[in-house]
């Protein structure tokens, strides 16, 4: 179905047509209730204050496709518990009819039939239009919106531009305040120089000087608490005091590269966090505490069991779109709701509070898909995109490869869209053995289309693409899979990096999600069944190193050769492990066994 | 609160003349710097590898450490009359990580930089009217990367 026919469908392709920018047009009427999306963005404001969250959009400024995993495993005490429920446990935990558009939104099931009978999701210019409304419809017509972050990296013109084409989109948006991750890929005079350029507001409680940069007197929001940005901002909605505490991804410097960004510090730092709601508390007394957090969701959720007096924690970072809040009873026995808003520009969150007597009375979410066939573009930014993929268009659409199957990355191990990465490093490079980094971001491909240097970007594009052909020994490779395999399992949230599994290409292993450390991963096999050998050597290639840069070409050259090569891709099976240990855990469906 | 240069320079004429305390005055634990295992360490220091964990402990550490050549720490005590306070990592070849003797009136806070081989146990102990007490963190040392 094209975006004509949806509208046509919906009888509401001559308003939309006529008045693109005015979001309101895309509310549903008529016929629009055979496909279930008649009251999609139909809500009444509840309460007396909105806020409106978003979280890992990736810098995708065009609408894209993208299939949530079919692996998303809670171990431990997190599993059968969200955001690690797939598929039909997801649909039947939140009271999803399967068939719907949000169970298309929520789930990967049925997807690319679904992607076909409801089109791309997201894109600034149809996001823009849903806040318009949105905040149109909020308490004296306004709204505070909220970035959880990784907004300023994902695609080929974020790179180029290191960051400032998102800075120009998010202040056309009108985001007032946001944290980051990925913001932190760049170099530490250009963060500052995005963070000044930015409208609203950069908060972040737990990036702070190291004791050398302090030394030196290196510039900082605080000098004498050492804080690098603002730890958070109070406002007033209608007489409400609402304050914000900013909460960046904890482990920027470990999963990213610190040489970027050698003067800061991260880390959880509860205890700070504790003592930082407590004085405010103490000081200004808001009637709700938010913080605004990449923390990625296990660590929300235990952070809010942990601390007390935050309202909510509206998160991001490990892509979980989840439809219903999480209600945590903490330490001191009060409650903190706990939110994950999905990712790639999929969703937009609506939390209307009632505030009132000093607190939060009561209070309404919800996580609305942004079916961009559905929404009109908002003409304003759909020009500022225009322009700023001017310079670069040609590149960006060139057709590299079409592809035959379903490209993906999201799930805990392995996605189609990995496989044609290892693929590629591979057959360039001469390697026995491809790894390829467990992101989380990477939009989708249907069958039938083409593979653009855009999709291509959107799998690959950092600051550090650079790819290496190495030797490395069995022992080596089994080191690599253990500690990435530690950094998704470990029981402790706080001691997760909120990553998937590296991919491999050219071998495959067993995995025990649920051993020890260094006991997870076993009978490492060659692709041609051989058993690797702890002491032999293989040539291994890989990309994305954050020690220090490696020497070959950066991936998306190396694999756009590959794809221009190929000129047809044909994905059906990918090197994901044998599992143990994962029988009845209903964070994995669809999974080869 | 961090320190910064200006301030460092103000405190540098009073930390003077403790730096020039002779060396030999101070008892180096040498034996115990050279242990190899968290209770020999533990035995060299006090003779004793009896310890409670304690809350009047507070070990400040990070979960994953940023970089394990250099793990800042802290250790804190609200116990009365602490001699002394010790780190030990228990998996590094070497376990002690630091001793730190106190004067009687000295405050219970110490900071340090301490280097890890790979993810251990970190335990603060501290020695406060003649017992020991200790407080531990699990710091893990990764590899990094892969991160999403």
């Amino acid at each position: 179905m094209d975006r004509r026919e949806f509208l046509r469908l919906l009888g509401i392709g001559a308003i939309a047509s006529s008045a693109a920018g005015c979001a309101t047009s895309g509310r549903g009427a008529g016929a629009a209730a055979k496909t279930g999306l008649e009251r999609m963005y139909d809500a009444a404001a509840f309460g007396n204050t909105r806020l409106l969250h978003f979280a890992d959009c990736h810098a995708q400024l065009l609408p894209v496709y993208f299939r949530e995993p079919n692996v998303n495993l809670g171990i431990g005490d997190r599993k059968g518990k969200l955001p690690h429920l797939v598929g039909e446990e997801l649909l039947k935990f939140t009271g999803i009819a399967p068939g719907t558009p949000d169970a298309h939104a929520f789930t990967y099931l049925n997807f690319e039939a679904e992607a076909r009978r409801l089109g791309r999701v997201g894109g600034f210019a149809h996001m823009a239009g849903l806040i318009k409304q949105m905040r149109a419809e909020g308490p004296r017509g306004e709204a505070l919106l909220l970035d959880s972050g990784d907004t300023w990296q994902g695609s080929g013109t974020a790179l180029w531009t290191r960051g400032q084409d998102m800075v120009g989109a998010c202040n056309l948006l009108g985001v007032d305040i946001m944290t980051g991750h990925w913001e932190f890929t760049y170099l530490e005079d250009e963060i500052r120089a995005n963070v000044e350029a930015f409208n609203g507001e950069f908060v972040a409680q737990n990036v702070k000087l190291t004791d050398d940069a302090a030394f030196f007197d290196v510039p900082a929001f605080d000098e004498v608490t050492g804080h690098a940005f603002k730890p958070y901002t109070t406002r007033m909605m209608g007489g409400h005091k609402v304050v914000i505490i900013g909460q960046a991804f904890p482990y920027t410097p470990i999963a990213n590269p610190s040489r970027f960004i050698p003067n800061w510090t991260f880390g959880i730092r509860a205890e700070e966090l504790q003592a930082l709601v407590d004085q405010i508390q103490d000081h200004e007394d808001p009637e709700a505490l938010i913080l605004l957090s990449h923390n990625g969701m296990d660590v929300d959720l235990k952070l809010a069991a942990v601390t007390s007096g935050i309202d909510f924690i509206l998160g991001g970072h490990t892509h979980d779109g989840m439809p219903v809040p999480t209600i945590v009873r903490n330490a001191a026995g009060g409650r903190t709701v706990v939110t994950n808003s999905g990712s790639n520009g999929k969703f937009l969150a609506v939390l209307d509070l009632d505030l009132g007597l000093g607190r939060v009375r009561d209070f309404r979410y919800r996580l609305l898909p942004i079916f961009s066939d559905l929404l009109p573009e908002d003409t304003e930014m759909a020009a500022y995109i225009q322009q700023v993929r001017a310079p670069y268009l040609s590149k960006l659409e060139e057709t590299l490869a079409v592809s035959e199957s379903v490209l993906y990355r999201r799930g805990n191990f392995s996605g189609t869209f990995d496989q044609v990465i290892c693929d590629g490093m591979i057959a360039v490079g001469d390697a026995q053995i491809a790894l390829s980094p467990g992101f989380r971001w990477g939009t989708s491909v249907l069958p039938g289309d083409p593979i653009t240097m855009d999709r291509l970007l959107d799998q690959t594009c950092i600051t550090y693409p650079e790819t290496y052909v190495r030797d490395m020994t069995g022992e080596e490779l089994k080191l690599i899979l253990e500690d990435v395999c530690d950094n998704l399992f470990n029981p402790d949230p706080f001691y997760q990096q909120g990553g998937d599994m590296v991919r491999v290409g050219g071998m495959n292993y067993v995995c025990d999600p649920l051993a020890r450390m260094g006991e997870r991963i076993s009978e490492m096999r060659l692709d041609s069944g051989e058993l690797i050998d702890a002491a032999k050597s293989y040539k291994v290639t890989g990309w994305a190193t954050v020690g220090s840069e490696a020497p070959g070409a950066p991936v998306w050259d190396v694999v756009a050769e590959y794809l221009r090569s190929e000129k047809t891709i044909r994905i059906d099976a990918v090197n994901s492990p044998v599992l143990k240990n994962v029988a009845g855990n209903p964070g994995i469906s669809s999974y080869p066994s | 609160m961090k320190l910064t240069r200006r301030m460092f320079i103000q405190g540098a004429a009073a930390v003077t003349a403790l730096m020039a305390a002779p060396r030999a005055l101070l008892a180096w634990p040498e034996k115990a710097f050279k242990a190899g295992s968290s209770d020999e360490v533990m035995q060299a220091l006090f003779g004793s590898a009896d310890v409670t964990e304690s809350g009047s402990v507070v070990l400040n550490a990070p979960d994953i450490a940023e970089n394990g050549r250099v793990v800042p720490i802290s250790v804190s005590s609200s116990l009365d009359g602490v001699e002394n306070i010790s780190v030990i990592v228990v998996e590094n070849p070497s376990p002690l990580a630091a001793s730190f003797d106190l004067g009687p009136g000295a405050s219970a806070a110490v900071s340090t930089r301490i280097k890890m081989g790979k993810t251990s146990n970190v335990i603060a102990v501290v020695k406060a009217d003649g017992k020991l007490y200790s407080a531990q963190k699990e710091v893990k040392v990764t590899i990094g990367g892969c991160g999403g």
